[in-house]
């Protein structure tokens, strides 16, 4: 007889266990299974002419941001940051690449004008870089380091905090 | 006849390309209802009006044209998105939960089912529940009453 008061406390532990690994995941956090990998390789045409591609950047470290002017209000907040790191950190070797997707020309060129971004940005035809990078919405952000290998990637709009100490690290990083 | 040879001519190479074509097609299609729409609710690459589900179909249009094989097409969707990509999580490791529960669930509860079942059977027949012999007098005296 004891072994059947045991059973019901027994079988729900497994029970337990799963939903104890299920909610201690966040189902929202889909992590990027690139990280720690090399960045596909990209060649883009930049707004106003001339080529970016990952290969050009060979030995410098580089946020790769994915923008768009429709991403309101995230793209709005961090594209002054992006601008003001790209000017802080140009002359220690730090590359910033802008990557436009899903966008109209004209608004895409408001956008970059009403930020003053003086690095390149440049749209993505048929989101051919954004698929190759696996993402989902915009603003995405990958860093690489000067090895060509993502670093870390980050959903969402950047925070100082983050985008300070993630540049901080690649310039660090031999 | 030059008018049926020349309709032929013009239908024949566009029928042949348009079969190839539609080839492609289902095949893009397969592939792409198992890919998920990654900006969607649960809904695949192939039945997403969204743009990147249109750009995602393209993409793999692009690579069945090349010659990739379901499975490469998937691998490479993996390798960026992860294994969420893939609608029908891939039967392996600890993915075997979700495809080994359902049936674990019916057979345990068919087990529950048949010892009950065989308990009930065990019961012998005729054994009436005893009734307290003070409520019995009573219904026999009210019933008597009635009459």
């Amino acid at each position: 007889m004891t072994w059947k008061r045991l059973l019901i406390p027994l079988a729900s532990v497994p029970v337990i266990l799963l939903l104890a690994y299920g909610f201690r995941t966040d189902p929202k956090a889909i992590p990027s299974p690139l990280v720690k990998k090399p960045a596909p390789e990209f060649r883009l045409t930049v707004f106003g002419g001339g080529e970016i591609s990952l290969a050009g950047l060979k030995g410098k470290p580089a946020v790769l941001n994915f923008w768009a002017s429709w991403c309101y209000p995230a793209c709005y907040e961090e594209a002054p940051l992006l601008e003001a790191t790209w000017r802080k950190f140009k002359d220690q070797g730090l590359m910033v690449v802008g990557v436009d997707i899903q966008d109209k020309e004209a608004n895409a060129l408001e956008f970059i004008q009403r930020f003053g971004f003086t690095f390149p940005n440049a749209p993505d035809p048929g989101s051919k870089v954004s698929i190759d990078y696996g993402v989902y919405g915009v603003p995405e952000t990958f860093f690489v380091d000067r090895h060509g290998h993502i670093v870390y990637k980050h959903i969402g709009a950047l925070t100082p905090g983050i985008l300070e100490a993630q540049v901080q690290a690649l310039l660090k990083g031999s | 006849m030059r008018l049926l040879l020349a309709t032929a001519l013009l239908l024949g190479p566009a029928d042949g390309a348009h079969a190839a074509g539609s080839d492609v097609e289902d095949r893009v299609r397969e592939i792409a209802s198992e890919l998920r729409c990654v900006v969607c609710q649960n809904l695949s690459v192939a039945d997403s009006p969204s743009d990147l589900a249109r750009e995602m179909r393209n993409v793999v249009r692009d690579q069945v044209q090349q010659g990739k094989s379901r499975e490469e097409v998937q691998a490479y969707f993996v390798s960026r998105y992860g294994e969420y990509v893939l609608l029908a999580p891939p039967k392996r490791g600890f993915n075997l939960l979700v495809w080994g529960l359902p049936f674990l669930a019916v057979l345990a509860g068919g087990g529950v089912v048949y010892l009950v079942a065989r308990r009930w059977a065990e019961q012998k027949p005729g054994v009436r529940p005893t009734v307290d012999p003070v409520y019995a007098e009573r219904v026999r005296r009210e019933l008597k009453d009635r009459e």
